[in-house]
């Protein structure tokens, strides 16, 4: 039998957990570190900005990748001590599926939306989240000391989703800390504490793991019914992997070893397994003396949204290559990878991304981790090639595209977009989502002053600079969410680029026919510009099936040399052939023809 | 005999592989005058001008920190080859060149038949000039002629007309200078192929023996530049190659011998001092900003003029930095230079390796470069930059 609870756990009434939703730049880990300053978790003179945020890129974009959690300590004015852990989750529509996790350890949210900005799509698709999962919603009004502020509306559209009244609204600015007290009261009042059964079999719910090179994988766990211990033998139900619980703790924030975590309580959970596989966001822990019959629900495999090759630049790093994938993947389960051999490129990886920023940060990472140069290839979606045989084949790169006369037809990955933008900006948005294909659905009014708009479009034309383009042409005003949907029937061919007369396998795109000239001419005039003049004339053509619908041509160059050189100019000019020599670096050899590393980057990214 | 290669200077044709490997050898001194009258807008070199405490005042003090710095440099020579560069060297008067020029052949000694050369502006260029500076030992003058075309004068930021070059192209030829170039400068924005072609055709009329033709280039800092950044048209390397061809063909036929990518001469006429830089031969830079190469080391000098006098009025060598080039840097800078001339450099380890890239299996075939009897060429003198970027360093 269970062992009552030690001293050590916390009294589950006394337990208040929650996380933040907020749209970047709203001020979430601004109020973060306040709430961590107000309640001691980190003394002033240790204060510095973003605290949770531990990751350079994290620091620097000021966004939010890895979830993490915090236990903070706080006497409220009924003069009794609470436990208030703050699980800080990421904010962007790619990690949708980690915030889901996130909320899922919580039972209530902050829905942080900044005084003068409203209510974004983001926030609002995250706060739907949070109703669904059952969550008490305290709406949180950030940035009130703005003199660009407008509290009235912005109260108006967030009691439009979640109904309640102005009052119940607390008015804070992160940035002075006013209205931090009255927050802090507001989730000891009006979060409800965990429940859970304190002498059932122990289920913890694993919201996110991250890698330690010292300890292996460390996972943020939320006990929700027995008792998780140190020492004690556990089970990850998904995975089936057994191993010793060689600690438990809780972040205060540094880590601090507790024996047991109780009902209602949050930490983490190290095993020394050194495999993130085994450990997956969404799993439940169990233990091995007396296994709980069924996971928690929820469970979910990572589903990649985008596919890119990345290619060395030097075809002798592919090794390493290799290696800084297998490294990022102990930190990020939802990467994965797969040998690729590029005509162009040479070896590389096909690897499949949540979304573009997810891919977007991984390039990054293993550049600047991992000091490589990568050839990124454009990002494409797993279409369907419905075969005259009756089978049917993914088609996660160009290349996989079976030859056309095998190929009856070809579908493609549909998502359900929402959109929310100042209602002058309508018509805006609407012409861009028919040029992208997209099927109206719902429109609904949160203000008369910004309206709620629903759609169905390609995924295909939603990864490229769709999110920019709704940027633009809304200077800036319109969010943007979107969510798996299904597939439908396309007319979509394969729109070949030919450098110098050879195919060019990277430069490959699935387009919909209706679209395929003005790609093909937009392609070729855009190469144009981007691969320098060579020793030889280059043309560049864009095909479908042996037919060329664009021809361009790089003339040759004819003057490449400093007409000066002497007795000062010595030094100087080895230098410069340096510097110019390392920039060639950056260049990939196609066939005879040096091409840029942003040719291949920026080459498919067109606005035609 | 001495070392000097003089057997090899009477004889050999400009662009002969035995002069530009004999140059290896030579010694050479280089004097710098910074004095301008301006600055002229795409100039990047250690020029001061008389706003900025170059006035004629200041020449007396500047060339006795010269000959201070002279002094100061150790036992070495005999010199083959002296240049006086700038900055404009006619500024001087002839007798503080005369003074220069003394010094030097005082202190290092000249060999036989040494090369002591002048670079001129052709407003300064009158006869009495050019029979005073003869007179003081110069046998070489090379002339700023740039363009015979006032509008392309003009917007060079040149200070002469058409007819003042003329007139001192016949001042150098009546004191008798053994050598007079003119530099000519192609691609400026406005010039037409036309103008560009009236040019070269007054300048090869002249019947003169040496011609160096530099296109304009956009260097960083100067006013060019910044006209450009501003959205002035920059020089077309298009227009610049056709300019070039053009010029490459009519020196041709005038009887000129191209020996460098922006060098012409006539046999017995070629630049020692420049052959000598290719050739990576040893040189020693006095004055302002001057470079010096002695014994494997490259060091360069202050180029402010303030620090430059108080420097060498202290008794300190007035030296802002140095470079010691490693084996490997020194072989790949060895092409780096010699691969501008028309004779081209003797393979070596940093050309075997160039030809066994794929990037230089590439320019073979592209009929770029071409390796004979053990010697690597550039044949496309437009596109040697493209090669020398292909150089590898090969510990």
């Amino acid at each position: 039998m269970l062992d009552p609870p030690q001293a050590a756990m916390t009294d589950h009434a006394r337990i208040r957990n929650f996380s933040i939703i907020a749209h970047i730049d709203h001020g979430k880990s601004t109020l973060a570190d306040r709430l961590l300053e107000r309640t001691g978790a980190v003394a002033s003179r240790d204060m510095r900005d973003q605290v949770l945020d531990t990751m350079d890129l994290e620091r620097e974009r000021g966004i939010t990748i890895k979830a993490n959690a915090v236990r903070l300590h706080y006497r409220a004015m009924d003069g009794a001590d609470y436990v208030l852990n703050l699980i800080d989750t990421p904010g962007h529509v790619d990690f949708s599926y980690e915030v889901s996790r996130s909320l899922e350890a919580c039972e209530g949210a902050l829905l942080l939306v900044d005084a003068s900005q409203g209510v974004e799509a983001q926030t609002l698709a995250n706060a739907y989240l949070a109703i669904e999962a059952g969550l008490e919603v305290i709406p949180v009004l950030n940035k009130i000391d703005l003199p660009a502020s407008d509290p009235e509306r912005v109260v108006a559209e967030m009691l439009g989703i979640l109904g309640g009244k102005p009052a119940e609204v607390i008015r804070v600015s992160a940035k002075t800390g006013e209205g931090v007290d009255d927050l802090l009261e507001a989730i000891v009042a009006r979060l409800p504490a965990p429940g859970g059964d304190a002498a059932g079999p122990t289920r913890a719910l694993v919201f996110d793991s991250y890698y330690d090179s010292y300890r292996g994988v460390v996972c943020h766990v939320r006990i929700v019914d027995g008792v998780l211990r140190s020492g004690e033998g556990v089970r990850f139900m998904a995975t089936g992997f057994q191993a010793e619980a060689d600690e438990v703790g809780v972040r205060r924030p540094a880590p601090e070893a507790v024996a047991a975590l109780g009902p209602g309580e949050v930490g983490y959970l190290i095993t020394g397994i050194k495999e993130i596989d085994l450990v997956r966001v969404g799993d439940t822990v169990t233990t091995t003396a007396r296994p709980a019959p069924w996971p928690l629900t929820g469970y979910r495999e990572p589903k990649p949204m985008v596919y890119s090759g990345l290619f060395p630049t030097d075809g002798d790093d592919f090794e390493r290559l290799r290696e800084a994938l297998d490294k990022l993947r102990l930190n990020d389960a939802s990467l994965v990878y797969q040998p690729e051999t590029s005509r162009a490129l040479g070896f590389g990886f096909r690897c499949g991304f949540l979304g573009l920023l997810h891919m977007e940060i991984v390039r990054e990472r293993l550049e600047r981790e991992y000091d490589l140069d990568l050839v990124a290839t454009a990002p494409s979606v797993e279409y369907r090639a419905h075969l005259t045989d009756g089978t049917e084949v993914a088609v996660r790169s160009p290349q996989d595209l079976p030859d056309t006369a095998v190929v009856a037809s070809i579908s493609e990955p549909v998502v359900k977009v929402m959109i929310i933008t100042p209602s002058e900006y309508v018509g805006t948005v609407m012409e861009l989502v028919r040029q992208r294909r997209g099927e109206m659905g719902e429109m609904t009014y949160l203000t008369p002053e910004r309206v709620e708009l629903h759609y169905r479009i390609p995924l295909a034309e939603v990864v490229f600079d769709f999110f920019d383009q709704l940027k633009s042409r809304t200077r800036g005003y319109a969010s943007l969410d979107y969510e798996p949907g299904d597939y439908r029937r396309s007319d979509l061919v394969r729109l070949d680029i030919l450098l110098n007369g050879v195919p060019v396998d990277a430069f490959s795109s699935i387009v919909h026919t209706d679209r395929a000239y003005r790609r093909g001419k937009a392609m070729v005039e855009r190469l144009r510009e981007l691969i320098p003049r060579q020793l030889f004339d280059v043309p560049i053509q864009a095909a479908i099936g042996g037919r060329v619908i664009a021809r361009e041509t790089i003339k040759a160059k004819r003057k490449d040399v400093l007409a000066k050189c002497y007795g000062g100019d010595i030094t100087r000019k080895r230098k410069l052939l340096e510097r110019q020599k390392e920039g060639k670096k950056r260049m990939k050899m196609v066939g005879q023809v040096e091409v840029p590393q942003e040719a291949f980057i920026s080459a498919l990214r067109i606005d035609e | 005999m001495s070392h000097s290669g003089v057997t090899v200077r009477g004889v050999a044709s400009p662009d002969a592989p035995e002069l530009a490997d004999a140059a290896r050898s030579w010694r050479c001194a280089y004097v710098h005058v910074p004095f301008c009258h301006r600055r002229c807008p795409y100039c990047d070199f250690a020029v001061v001008t008389p706003e900025e405490g170059g006035a004629p005042d200041r020449f007396g003090r500047y060339v006795d920190a010269v000959l201070a710095e002279i002094e100061m440099a150790g036992e070495w020579g005999p010199l083959d080859a002296i240049d006086f560069g700038g900055g404009t060297p006619s500024r001087l008067p002839a007798a503080d060149l005369g003074r220069v020029v003394a010094a030097l052949r005082d202190r290092f000694g000249l060999a036989e038949g040494a090369e002591v050369s002048l670079e001129a502006n052709p407003e300064d260029w009158t006869p009495p000039t050019a029979t005073a500076v003869a007179a003081a030992g110069f046998n070489r003058v090379s002339l700023g002629v740039q363009s015979f075309d006032l509008a392309v004068l003009e917007a060079l930021g040149r200070r002469h007309r058409p007819a003042d070059a003329e007139a001192a192209i016949d001042a150098a030829e009546a004191a008798g200078f053994r050598t007079v170039n003119v530099d000519l400068i192609y691609g400026t924005s406005g010039e037409s192929m036309a103008s560009w072609a009236a040019t070269v055709r007054r300048a090869l009329d002249a019947g003169l023996p040496h011609l160096s033709a530099y296109a304009l280039t956009v260097e960083r800092g100067t006013a060019l530049s910044r006209a450009v950044a501003a959205g002035a048209p920059a020089p077309d390397p298009d227009g610049q190659a056709d300019a070039y061809e053009y010029l490459r063909a009519a020196a041709s036929e005038a009887g000129l011998v191209r020996y460098e990518v922006s060098n012409w001469a006539r046999p017995r006429h070629a630049c020692h001092y420049n052959l000598a830089t290719w050739a990576q031969g040893e040189y020693l830079g006095f004055g302002l900003g001057a470079h010096s190469h002695r014994a494997g080391m490259r060091r360069r000098n202050v180029r402010r003029l303030d620090v430059y006098l108080e420097r060498v009025e202290r008794g300190e060598l007035p030296e802002a930095g140095r470079e010691r080039l490693t084996p490997a840097a020194r072989e790949q800078e060895r092409l780096f230079l010699g691969l501008r001339r028309v004779a081209g450099a003797e393979t070596g380890t940093a050309g075997s390796a160039l030809l066994d890239s794929d990037a230089g299996r590439r320019l073979v075939a592209a009929e770029v470069i071409e390796e004979r009897h053990g010697r690597l060429r550039v044949v496309r003198p437009l596109l040697t930059d493209a090669v020398l970027r292909e150089i590898p360093v090969v510990p």
